[in-house]
């Protein structure tokens, strides 16, 4: 990475206190959006789930979705926020054709969801994020802009719109402003937007696939010297990885003590992160367009959810995924810091379906934690998305357990499956990659060994087993490495009379 | 003193994408200035205790279940646009004026 210089880094946290909050938009999983009855299926053909509703038709009314009320309370529950015994729709003003409504509908002074808290773990201490709100809105539609050089805004000519998004439920997750964490401030970040996702995937409540846009993230960041009052604060958009919320919080500190070490000011603006560069760069400045004018939206009555209707879910809540995880610690029979290696390489639930899938808990954590993570590093990805499944991971453990690969063949049809030639058992066959397991071709191969080198053998005959890896070596090269060694050390001890 | 004033309403224009000029401004300052007055004088009777009112009918909790309903297709839903292009609304570049 070109952003990170350790050294410079220390320096900053030395000098400067950073300040940190994260708004996260977490795209909801109901069947309809928000406020109609329209599909919410991802990937579908531009304008096809649409209606009068969600195209802000004359004349339509909109009518809340349940399912979003109570996934949303879901979430404000976990969260450990107070739910609100009523709250009203707000209609945010603005002049963009994301929405064609010209407006969107959102909640303002009047959250679903309060004054909550997180607590998550970095480098063994726990640091408690306090939650502002949990709100609920719709999420906009998608717009694609023609002309420009790089289909960005800037220079577009014209912009074509999909209307499909439009009217999702989306909810918003914003954290009180995060003092104190010094240089633990990018893991901080990350550590709680990998908390927040576990917590709203043990839900059931949301894919939250950063990559696909069903969890987004904002990152606020400010600097201050010690003492006094807390610096100007920028929005960091664009963060679209786990990885990336460290990087932008880390980069926006970095950049920000430059600026006020040469004596300059911080603007309060909205900058993009950059993924390949790493860093931020500043986008559209904050200008009057954030004169939202809000008010209570008359065509949605006000929420007024039971205290009743609270306490059931509250009842009926999953367990909570750190209490999960230690469970799953007990069971796979490790210690909390290999359990903390596994949530750091974000494979807790990937080993648990891998375990699930039928390996030991020691072999499926090998996988993951060894070849695929390395993998996962080298090209960036997140572990989940490096082309191998639990069920691909299962399946090639089944086959060295049966003795049909060894380890060194295993490593090679893994690299096959990520490839994308298919599960294990089809890279075997393709690739022509099977243990020589039978007793007739090895013993031949030994055999030859043998006789291709007399004096060897005949050095074991007399008693030093350790001259037999030469042999091991001669008849490993003879199978293309698709025998067991064990085996053939064996075999040729045998054979030489030396066991 | 006036419920709003002349620059308040041409911001509010500006913000709309109103093309109003100051003949007009003057025009529509005083006549919305009229109507917030009025409006205003509500606050004069009504005491502390009474919440403002957004919505005139007692209702909370109006939902639907999360099943789906047909929509339109995507000819109906372009039909009344202006323009279309690649089945999406096609509308004029956006930032020329907030960049």
């Amino acid at each position: 990475m070109t952003i990170t210089a350790p050294p410079e880094f220390e320096q900053v946290v030395a000098r400067y206190e950073p300040v940190i909050g994260l708004e996260t938009h977490v795209e909801l999983g109901t069947n309809t959006k928000m406020f109609c009855g329209c599909p919410t299926e991802f990937g579908a053909e531009p304008n096809t789930q649409v209606c009068p509703v969600c195209l802000g038709l004359p004349g339509s009314l909109p009518v809340a979705n349940k399912a979003a009320i109570e996934a949303t309370i879901r979430i404000g529950l976990a969260l450990n926020c107070s739910i609100a015994s009523w709250c009203r729709f707000a209609r945010k003003n603005y002049f963009y054709p994301d929405m064609p409504k010209d407006y969107q509908i959102s909640q303002y002074d009047e959250p679903l969801c309060v004054d909550g808290y997180l607590d998550v773990e970095v480098e063994g201490q726990t640091v408690r994020v306090g939650i502002e709100r949990v709100h609920l809105e719709e999420d906009t539609g998608k717009t694609l802009h023609l002309g420009g050089a790089t289909g960005r805004i800037h220079g577009a000519t014209e912009s074509l719109v999909d209307y499909n998004r439009a009217g999702i439920p989306l909810v918003e997750i914003v954290t009180k402003p995060v003092a104190g964490t010094g240089a633990l401030a990018p893991e901080v970040a990350r550590a709680y937007v990998t908390e927040l996702r576990d917590i709203i995937r043990s839900l059931g409540v949301s894919d939250v696939r950063m990559e696909q846009g069903s969890l987004r993230c904002d990152v606020n960041t400010s600097l201050n010297r010690p003492g006094d009052d807390w610096g100007t604060r920028t929005e960091t958009k664009n963060v679209n990885s786990l990885r990336s919320v460290e990087r932008a919080v880390r980069s926006e500190m970095l950049r920000q003590a430059s600026v006020l070490d040469a004596g300059g000011t911080i603007t309060q603006e909205t900058r993009h992160f950059q993924e390949d560069t790493g860093d931020t760069r500043s986008g559209r400045s904050k200008e009057e367009a954030t004169d939202y004018r809000y008010f209570p939206d008359p065509d949605l009555v006000p929420l007024a959810p039971d205290p009743a209707w609270v306490e059931e879910l509250k009842a009926a809540m999953p367990e909570p995924p750190r209490v999960h995880r230690e469970r799953l610690r007990e069971q796979w029979g490790i210690s909390e810091l290999d359990m903390q290696s596994v949530i750091n390489a974000g494979a807790v639930e990937l080993i648990e379906a891998t375990v699930a899938a039928g390996a030991s808990p020691d072999a499926a954590r090998k996988w993951w934690l060894g070849e695929l993570a390395r993998r996962a590093n080298e090209t960036g990805a997140e572990l989940a998305e490096v082309g191998a499944t639990p069920a691909h991971v299962a399946e090639l453990q089944r086959l060295v357990d049966e003795g049909k690969l060894t380890d060194k063949l295993a490593r090679t049809v893994l690299e096959g499956v990520v490839a994308g030639e298919g599960s294990p058992a089809e890279v075997v066959a393709a690739r022509g990659l099977e243990v020589v397991s039978d007793t007739g071709a090895l013993t031949a191969a030994v055999d030859e060994a043998i006789a291709a080198n007399p004096d060897v053998a005949q050095k074991v005959r007399d008693g030093k087993v350790a001259a037999a890896g030469a042999l091991v070596g001669a008849v490993m090269k003879a199978t293309r490495g698709q025998a067991d060694a064990k085996t053939v050390r064996e075999l040729i001890l045998s054979r030489l009379g030396a066991v | 003193m006036a419920a709003i004033s002349r620059e308040e309403v041409a911001h509010l224009a500006r913000l709309a994408r109103l093309a109003v000029n100051e003949t007009e401004l003057d025009t529509f300052a005083g006549q919305l200035d009229v109507i917030l007055q009025a409006v205003a004088r509500v606050g004069e009777v009504a005491a502390a205790d009474i919440p403002p009112t957004s919505h005139s009918v007692p209702l909370t909790n109006i939902l639907r279940d999360d099943v789906v309903k047909p929509g339109l297709t995507r000819d109906e839903a372009l039909s009344g646009a202006p323009d279309a292009a690649d089945g999406r609304f096609r509308v004029p570049r956006i930032l020329d004026e907030e960049a």
